[in-house]
């Protein structure tokens, strides 16, 4: 059963600062059907775009004949590569300075790209336009398999680079390949082992969209789109288009999940911009589910091969890991422009060891832009799978339990601040107390002599263990930008004479529960109840200039931020009341959301008291007003951690995996909102499950999508998901205003080598070391017949 | 194209329409009678979002025709409340934080009423069987399990209320 921590409170329940499982402020238009979602709205004369796709993974066009397509009633133009040639707009960059085709010219590079656009007056009848388009292809030899892409002689897909000879993208390297190289040949153990993380796709239920309006009287685009970082495509499209900055308004709606999927620049987006200003009609366009499983910026896709070097006895002394990154046809990571391979480099993990040595090559393949988020963009989830995965294979080689190896390499709660061989700082932790929790909420001595009695019956039962640590937050200015756009984020807070407030963020929430949670910030900062606060962002007209939310950055950054803008208008109110008390401001004293004179409680002003002065009888030389803004730029990441254990009964007949239990003790410092953080929880948790044993995007020879539905591609339902039982520990980031560290990833970071370990675990002894993920049933079936063990 | 004409009841209310006949219902529901609360999440009914009522069945309104529903019943997320007063699943929902990005929400919600009213006091392994038709990306199922488990509760407190007040009539 899950674990019901005190969560420390300083307001009541009324005010509902931090620690109060408030409910949430956006719910009641989500459970009455009014949430506004991108395809809800519909303006006056709006027009429908929908898109050609190629059927080939790799193809020369030869034409494209639109006559018949122009001839269908309501069909009002059709737009092809060499419509946008002429405007220079059928490159575009992508976040990773890398170029991405809007239409092509000449050559199409993967299934399912955008070849035309057809617009049309309505839904049905620009589909009608797409299916007349006829084009004609020559098919070009594809090449998949990433290995066979950096062959000496492979063809090289993207001669448009020519400061690149060869299918190589770039090579990114951290930490000390010579020292390590020198441990691990003098390990007493060394352990290597190969993995593949394969493509998947983050599927939200809402697919992307947009509607682009171009008003040519006023000179403004506004773009009503599905976007995670609004400001940030407002820059791009201002750098890309020409158009004038402050003319251009992105708004976002209510958003259907993101999860890192809805922070590209999508073709589709472009070509409804240029569609607008084309025929001068706001033009929408919403992609269908095969559109978005086939052509949206993919995540993963990492071949891993890790060296592991120890003692006899298991401590661990070194790590090299070598990396090929299948990133697509072009390279669209939304990763820090310092970071192709994003913060893979925190792949030592929990451990406290000396030597480590990473390096990853990107590489061109015939498949759509990969390096995206899967509720983790920055390939943090690719090194926790490989920590934890060599980890667990050194304990079993060793003969030791894998709980007690992590014990004895965990880093210590004393070593913190904690810097790692890679050149990381982990701000705190305490591994030890994490693992210790799971492993009673779960029994593990018990589960550990029931296994033994079950193997000695032939029955396979496993427990597996991940005691991950995350790095969120990005980032600190002198290390992280996109596109050279630095990753502060930003609140503004505006306190009414009545006392109410309107706070505006620069981070755009999916789902997370903003307007609940950074109301409870402002309550905790300035005492003024949630219900008295509202929340907004996702309209670059109003909203501080922020880089959005992924990554798990909303709390670490914007919510530092918010925090920090409290505090300015706290240090107002604080002059403002001692204007009204006709006391030193230094001699009054925070409680409660109220200024007092020390040594006399009874003399003392209401935060709200104190806001209707500050428009009313606000001294002379005082602005009026009680407003604050504030951009923040954080020291250093956050470092949330926790240990999951799993255990699972393997069915011999069949090879399929059951979750008996799954148990997570998470830490992400102080907890704004326990309620939401738990659902966060929950939700990651079943986003690690689904790529452990369902999910994956694969490709025939061909380069044909062969998951390009959800007939397909396989999305946990409730009857597959088990009942997560969670628990937490609370170590605070000394770093953060308010020692909160983030928890949207963790659990999908931290889940899939928890699964995969039980699985393994289950069928070491018959000499399993590893099955790659998804680990499904016909793949452990196979083992089983292999082994001799099914039935 | 040509149009053929639609008579249909939704949350009550008689409604008519001149529709292709390749109309889907979702499409009726959202773009001609502006009933946005129904949402579309894959095209192949695996989802769930599009979920509506009809005559009183769950059904999946993004893989039946507008025509289909001619002359029929449906109801809809935005049919669910009466006033301010939410049903109990709405209310179970917004309780047990049964949703994040709330665009399932709907469609789970029609489910678990329409689940609800053939099974009132369903176990935990019923309603995830119930819900399987019905995909979330965010909430891992747990708080939803909870939201339905409250409202099964709530149901069943004023179905008992009401029949002690009949009781009582009768008495």
């Amino acid at each position: 059963m899950a674990v019901e921590m005190e969560v420390p409170t300083q307001t009541t329940p009324e005010v509902g600062g931090m620690g109060h499982s408030v409910k949430r402020k956006e719910d009641p238009r989500f459970i009455r059907g009014a949430g506004r979602y991108i395809d809800d709205v519909v303006l006056p004369g709006m027009l429908w775009l929908d898109i050609v796709r190629s059927p080939y993974a790799h193809a020369t066009i030869k034409g494209i004949d639109a006559s018949a397509a122009l001839k269908i009633p309501g069909v009002l133009a059709v737009i092809t590569g060499a419509d946008l040639e002429k405007a220079g707009l059928h490159w575009m960059p992508t976040l990773a300075n890398d170029k991405q085709m809007v239409l092509p010219t000449d050559t199409v590079m993967y299934q399912s790209q955008e070849v035309a656009a057809v617009v049309a007056t309505d839904r049905y009848t620009a589909a009608d336009g797409v299916a007349a388009v006829v084009v004609d292809y020559e098919p070009l030899p594809v090449i998949v398999d990433p290995f066979k892409a950096m062959e000496t002689g492979a063809q090289v897909l993207r001669p448009d680079r020519e400061d690149r000879p060869n299918n190589h993208i770039w090579h990114w390297e951290s930490g000390d390949r010579d020292a390590t190289d020198r441990a691990l040949e003098s390990a007493a153990v060394r352990v290597s082992q190969r993995m593949h993380i394969p493509r998947i796709h983050v599927a939200s239920i809402e697919t992307c969209g947009c509607i682009a309006d171009w008003d040519a009287i006023r000179g403004q685009m506004t773009l009503h789109m599905t976007s995670q970082a609004p400001h940030a495509i407002r820059t791009v499209l201002a750098l890309v288009s020409g158009l004038p900055e402050h003319n251009i308004r992105v708004k976002t709606y209510d958003i259907g999940g993101g999860f890192g999927g809805k922070v590209p620049v999508y073709p589709g987006y472009v070509l409804a911009v240029v569609a607008s200003l084309t025929v001068g009609k706001p033009v929408k366009w919403i992609e269908d589910r095969s559109e978005n499983l086939q052509a949206d910026s993919f995540a993963r896709d990492y071949h891993i091969h890790a060296e592991m070097g120890a003692t006899a006895d298991g401590r661990i002394t070194s790590l090299k890991v070598r990396t090929l990154a299948d990133h697509g046809y072009t390279d669209a990571a939304a990763d820090p422009s310092k970071f192709p391979a994003g913060l893979f480099n925190v792949i030592t993990g929990s451990y406290d060891f000396p030597d480590a040595f990473v390096e990853v090559d990107g590489v061109y393949t015939n498949k759509p832009p990969g390096g995206v988020a899967y509720r983790c963009s920055f390939r943090v989830t690719e090194a926790v799978h490989a920590i934890e995965r060599m980890v667990d294979i050194l304990a079993h080689q060793i003969g030791k339990d894998p709980a007690q190896l992590r014990m004895e390499n965990f880093i210590q709660p004393e070593q913190f601040p904690y810097k790692t061989p890679t050149g990381w700082e982990y701000d705190s932790g305490d591994y030890g107390k994490a693992l210790k929790l799971a492993m009673e909420m779960i029994g593990y001595d018990d589960l550990r002599r029931e296994q033994a009695e079950k193997r000695g019956r032939g029955e396979l039962m496993g427990i597996g263990i991940s005691s991950f640590t995350e790095i969120v937050g990005a980032g600190p200015s002198h290390q992280f930008d996109i596109l050279g756009l630095k990753m502060f984020d930003s609140c503004e807070i505006r306190v009414h004479p009545t006392g109410k407030v309107l706070a505006r963020i620069g981070v755009q929430t999916q789902g997370q529960g903003h307007e609940t949670t950074f109301a409870q910030i402002i309550a905790e900062e300035l005492g003024f109840p949630v219900a008295d606060i509202k929340i907004e962002y996702g309209d670059t007209d109003t909203a501080p200039y922020g880089l959005g939310t992924y990554a798990s950055r909303s709390t670490p950054v914007a919510g530092a931020a918010t925090a920090m803008a409290s505090r300015k208008i706290r240090e107002k109110a604080r002059h403002l009341a001692a204007h009204l008390l006709e006391a030193n401001p230094d001699d009054l004293e925070w409680t409660n959301g109220k200024f007092s004179v020390k040594g006399s409680p009874d003399r003392s002003k209401t935060i709200q008291e104190i806001a209707f002065a500050a428009y009313t009888n606000h001294p002379q030389g005082m602005e009026a007003g009680l407003e604050a803004v504030d951009y923040y730029d954080p020291p250093n990441l956050t470092f949330p951690f926790g240990s999951y254990i799993c255990v699972v009964d393997i069915e011999r007949s069949t090879g399929e995996i059951k979750i008996r239990r799954f148990v997570a003790v998470d830490d992400c410092g102080n907890i704004i909102n326990p309620m939401i953080v738990n659902g966060q929880i929950h939700g990651g948790l079943t986003m690690g499950l689904a790529p452990a044993l369902y999910e994956q995007i694969t490709y025939d020879e061909n380069g044909n999508n062969l998951a390009g539905t959800f007939m397909d591609y396989l999305l946990p339902t409730a009857v597959e998901t088990p009942a997560w039982e969670l628990g937490k520990t609370i170590t605070p980031s000394p770093h953060h205003p308010i020692g909160a560290k983030g928890v949207g990833e963790s659990a999908t970071v931290g889940a899939p080598p928890a699964i995969a370990n039980a699985v393994v675990d289950a069928l070491w002894h018959l000499g399993v070391r590893n099955i790659d993920i998804p680990i499904t049933p016909p793949k452990v079936w196979a083992i089983l017949q292999e082994k001799g063990v099914a039935t | 194209m040509d149009t053929q004409h639609v008579t249909v009841t939704v949350n009550g209310e008689a409604r008519e329409a001149d529709v292709e006949p390749r109309l889907l219902l979702v499409h009726l529901l959202r773009d001609v009678f502006g009933l946005t609360g129904t949402h579309i999440g894959c095209d192949t009914s695996n989802c769930g979002a599009c979920t509506v009522h009809i005559d009183g069945e769950s059904a999946k309104s993004c893989t039946l025709l507008a025509l289909q529903v001619d002359g029929r019943q449906v109801k809809t997320i935005e049919g669910m409340a009466s006033g301010a007063d939410l049903h109990p699943l709405q209310q179970g929902f917004w309780d047990q934080h049964g949703l994040q990005c709330g665009f399932c929400t709907p469609g789970m919600i029609m489910q678990a009423a329409w689940m609800l009213e053939r099974n009132p006091q369903p176990s935990e392994e019923e309603i995830r069987d119930g819900i399987s038709g019905n995909l979330c990306r965010c909430t891992g199922y747990v708080n939803i399990v909870k939201a339905i488990q409250q409202a099964s509760g709530m149901l069943s407190e004023a179905d008992t209320a009401k029949a002690e007040a009949a009781a009582q009539v009768q008495g």
